[in-house]
């Protein structure tokens, strides 16, 4: 029994969030909903992804995500719209730009500094 | 090279404290400086209410609030001064008429015309995470962005953005 909760709850543990009215009926649009909503940051709630999040602006980010692909826009040109209105903030991965260079060398930079440190001969 | 591991260390440390200043709450706007949305929305009164009438002031103030919202009614005094200078709009977000009706006759209405944003699309559009937020838009491009509730001491930024539009 107790391995059947588990099982049953890593099957729907995507469901968390997502309340019965606001799933699509066509399975396909529904996955490509559900990609969207793991790379957008809910704005109110630190960290969370819209898909994830209880709060009113995640759930209303979740339903234009649905009702966009429903009218036949595509993944990346939603995600555009919700980067163009929100900015940076709501993506978890920032596009590469000049101001956010940083963020994608100094991981790398870091790496390479503590290799070296723990990794050259005495 | 031990001084430049010293040297590395203090950098971070010295960007990581710089960090801890900042708030993570507050999201800049991507409005800023851009044409405002597109959109046609009813009104209270059930009137239209569009993004050319907005574009027609030469100065106007967007306040995205609800009846239903606690900080909003704190604001509310402020708007009623700024009504008398500059024209300000409402979207009431996912409010019933009745409530707001209520909430009007008892605090007054400083709105020259309030759109009813049923579904919270609207919002999404101008990309607001959070009510009350207030827009300053000056010849149909945003101007200004102000979250959370206009309290007293923000009165006067908001007429001096104002002022240098007009």
């Amino acid at each position: 029994m107790k391995f059947l909760v588990l099982f049953s709850y890593l099957i729907f543990s995507d469901l968390k969030a997502i309340e019965p009215d606001e799933i699509l009926d066509d399975y396909n649009l529904e996955k490509i909903a559900r990609e969207i909503g793991k790379e957008l940051r809910c704005l109110v709630c630190q960290n969370e992804d819209i898909q994830n999040s209880n709060a009113d602006i995640a759930k209303d980010l979740r339903k234009v995500v649905r009702k966009k692909l429903t009218e036949g826009e595509t993944k990346e040109q939603i995600i555009d719209f919700v980067h163009s209105k929100y900015g940076d903030f709501v993506l978890f991965k920032p596009p590469v730009r000049f101001d956010t260079l940083g963020l994608w060398l100094l991981p790398i930079l870091f790496f390479f500094f503590l290799s070296l440190f723990f990794f050259r001969k005495r | 090279m031990k001084y430049l591991f010293t040297l590395i260390f203090l950098l971070f440390t010295f960007i990581l404290y710089e960090g801890l200043k900042k708030d993570p709450r507050s999201i800049p706007s991507n409005l800023i400086s851009k044409e405002i949305p597109e959109f046609s929305i009813k009104t209270f009164s059930n009137s239209d209410l569009s993004d050319f009438e907005l574009k027609n002031d030469n100065v106007a103030i967007i306040n995205f609030f609800a009846s239903w919202c606690p900080p909003c009614r704190v604001e509310h005094k402020q708007l009623l001064k700024l009504s008398n200078d500059i024209p300000i709009y409402g979207i009431a977000k996912k409010n019933k008429k009745q409530d707001l009706s209520k909430w009007l006759n008892e605090l007054g209405n400083p709105y020259k015309k309030i759109g009813m944003d049923e579904t919270g699309l609207l919002s999404i559009e101008w990309g607001v995470y959070g009510i009350p937020e207030t827009f300053i838009v000056g010849d149909g491009v945003v101007k200004y962005r102000h979250v959370g509730p206009v309290m007293r001491r923000d009165l006067e930024t908001i007429k001096n953005i104002a002022k240098d539009l007009q």
